[in-house]
């Protein structure tokens, strides 16, 4: 019973939690891209004269979106046409079930893995979950009976199933390194030290898996610079025929799944919630001091450091979507399967060979 | 026909790399974006006001500064005594290339003045501001210098302004009590003429 009920509490924080930076997003984005073109950005919507830097604006557009009429096209599929942005929230939401988001928690005689589930394939898990959510999108295409729906549905499932590949092999090279696909022991191993001072992070044993990652999983958000299957203002994307809040779980679907590959390049290349020199009780430096702290603030240093690393990538891809211009469908295709996957592959024969030389683990 | 040869570079390697260029794009943002932060933040404690943080005019609460020859909405120049300058020769009428001004001269007690208008009246939904009847003026008498430029109203009735609102900018409509003395067509009187010369002059003597 009481295993349940903490259960259920992970699951609400991660829930409470990542929901929460989602919508929030709809405000970054607004006040990020206003900063860096030399604009102000949505700041009207008040309450009782408060605008409170225009955060509300993100209520307003949940009222709005609720109160919007929902339009099915006459001759689309109902059901198909319904469930679809159900689909892709879905999977966006469930992938998040496997990321560890701090150490384990000691209360008492129980030991609190903070993660909702413990996975032995936390990785797989998480990259089943992504590649189902191309479901989602294709089914909106297809469903809406409208030609530039289905065709940006192909689009999209063309672009993920390209990423995916390159994204998956990159991942291979990381598995390789530390040798597991538990995600709370693959943050566990990145805490150990290379020469007795540099972290073991994903970044410095893997940069190149690090670059194709971040890319592919850009494109695995289908947002700028690899937002083809939407095109808002010009190509028309798979969304084309819906309208109010299940427009809305689509554009949610995008911000949640920003989320989801900060998360994961957090977890795969930054550490987690790991922070260097930092053992369970207490700072060790390199230069021979220590400091203790207790195990609850162990454990809250854990939580904010990953909140941290998540809400830096957050903040690096919203500045990389309004940095870049979209590609064209070729250089997309091209970027895909002639540059990243080919270093992909590469990248992991080059580091089993180096694992191989160093003490014949691969 | 002339003809210009357009030489589009080949890319070299390093660009051709793309990673270094997505980097100096993120610099390029990133700059804006830390400088901008930096100064919104600064602003919020009162310091570096002079450095802007953005481009942009907050508008009704933040006007745009206007260009000295702006042309906006009209006004006619008062004399001490609270009269128009205007001595109702209908240049500004007869120049008038929308046929927006209406004018209804009445004799003037000064035989220097000669005459004034009873009425004066510009259509704003009809005026194209040109200017032309400020450059034809010989006495000064209208101006474009209001700088109200936010002029909007719900029917082509409350378009049209009349001498209360020409003689005093700051009026807006629904114009409430009249406030002139001389002789004129009042419009808040439905028309009818009301003032008189006494209560500018005095009693002639």
């Amino acid at each position: 019973m009481i295993d349940l009920a903490i259960k259920l509490g992970l699951a609400f924080t991660v829930f409470f939690g990542v929901l929460n930076l989602a919508g929030l997003h709809t405000w970054i984005e607004r006040k990020q891209s206003a900063i860096i073109q030399d604009r102000i950005g949505a700041n009207r919507a008040s309450i009782g004269g408060f605008r409170l830097l225009g955060l509300f604006h993100p209520l307003a557009d949940a009222v709005k979106m609720f109160m919007k009429e929902d339009i099915i096209p006459a001759r689309a599929d109902r059901v198909l046409h319904t469930l679809a942005p159900f689909f892709s929230v879905f999977f966006a939401l469930a992938a998040f079930a496997a990321i560890p988001f701090g150490d384990r928690l000691i209360l008492g005689d129980r030991v609190i893995e903070l993660q909702v589930a413990k996975l032995d394939v936390a990785l797989l898990y998480i990259f089943a979950m992504l590649s189902l959510g191309v479901y989602g999108v294709i089914l909106a295409g297809f469903a809406s009976r409208n030609n530039y729906a289905i065709l940006g549905g192909l689009r999209a499932t063309a672009q993920m199933i390209s990423y995916e590949i390159a994204l998956g092999i990159a991942i291979i090279g990381v598995i390789l390194v530390y040798q597991t696909l538990d995600l709370q022991e693959l943050v566990r191993a990145q805490g150990q030290l290379l020469g007795g001072w540099i972290p073991m992070w994903g970044i410095i044993v893997q940069p190149v898996a690090f670059f194709i990652f971040v890319t592919a999983a850009l494109a695995e958000t289908k947002r700028i610079p690899f937002d083809l299957p939407e095109g808002e203002s010009e190509i028309i994307g798979y969304f084309v025929e819906y309208s109010g809040m299940k427009f809305g779980m689509f554009f949610l679907t995008d911000f949640l799944e920003t989320i989801m590959v900060a998360c994961l390049a957090t977890t795969l290349f930054f550490g987690g919630w790991q922070i260097p020199y930092l053992l369970p009780d207490g700072f060790h430096f390199p230069w021979g001091a220590t400091f203790a702290v207790s195990h609850f603030t162990y454990v809250g240093l854990g939580v904010a450091s990953f909140s941290a690393k998540v809400l830096f990538f957050c903040w690096l891809f919203m500045q990389l979507r309004w940095t870049l211009p979209r590609f064209r469908y070729d250089q997309l295709m091209n970027l895909g399967w002639l540059g990243l996957f080919p270093v992909a592959v590469a990248n992991v024969v080059l580091t089993a060979t180096v694992l191989f030389l160093l003490g014949g683990r691969a | 026909m002339a003809v210009k040869v357009v030489h589009r570079r080949e890319l070299t390697f390093w660009e051709k790399l793309y990673v270094p260029q997505i980097l100096t794009g993120l610099k390029i943002t990133s700059k804006h974006f830390f400088r901008n932060l930096f100064l919104h933040i600064v602003h919020r404690i009162g310091l570096l006001r002079h450095l802007r943080a953005s481009a942009t005019f907050q508008y009704p609460e933040e006007p745009r500064p206007l260009a000295w020859r702006f042309r906006s909405r009209h006004r006619l120049t008062v004399r001490d005594e609270g009269t128009p300058r205007c001595v109702g020769c209908m240049l500004c009428e007869t120049v008038c290339p929308a046929k927006c001004i209406t004018i209804v001269a009445g004799e003037h007690p000064d035989p220097n003045v000669e005459k004034y208008p009873v009425r004066f009246d510009i259509d704003l939904g009809i005026c194209v501001y040109c200017g032309y009847c400020v450059e034809v003026c010989p006495e000064d008498a209208i101006r474009m210098d209001t700088g109200i430029l936010d002029v909007a109203a719900y029917s082509r009735q409350e378009m049209q302004l009349d001498i209360h609102e020409l003689m005093n900018p700051k009026l807006r409509k629904p114009v409430g009590e009249c406030s002139l003395k001389f002789p004129h067509e009042c419009r808040l009187r439905a028309g009818q003429m009301k003032g008189d010369w006494e209560a500018v002059y005095g009693k002639a003597t």
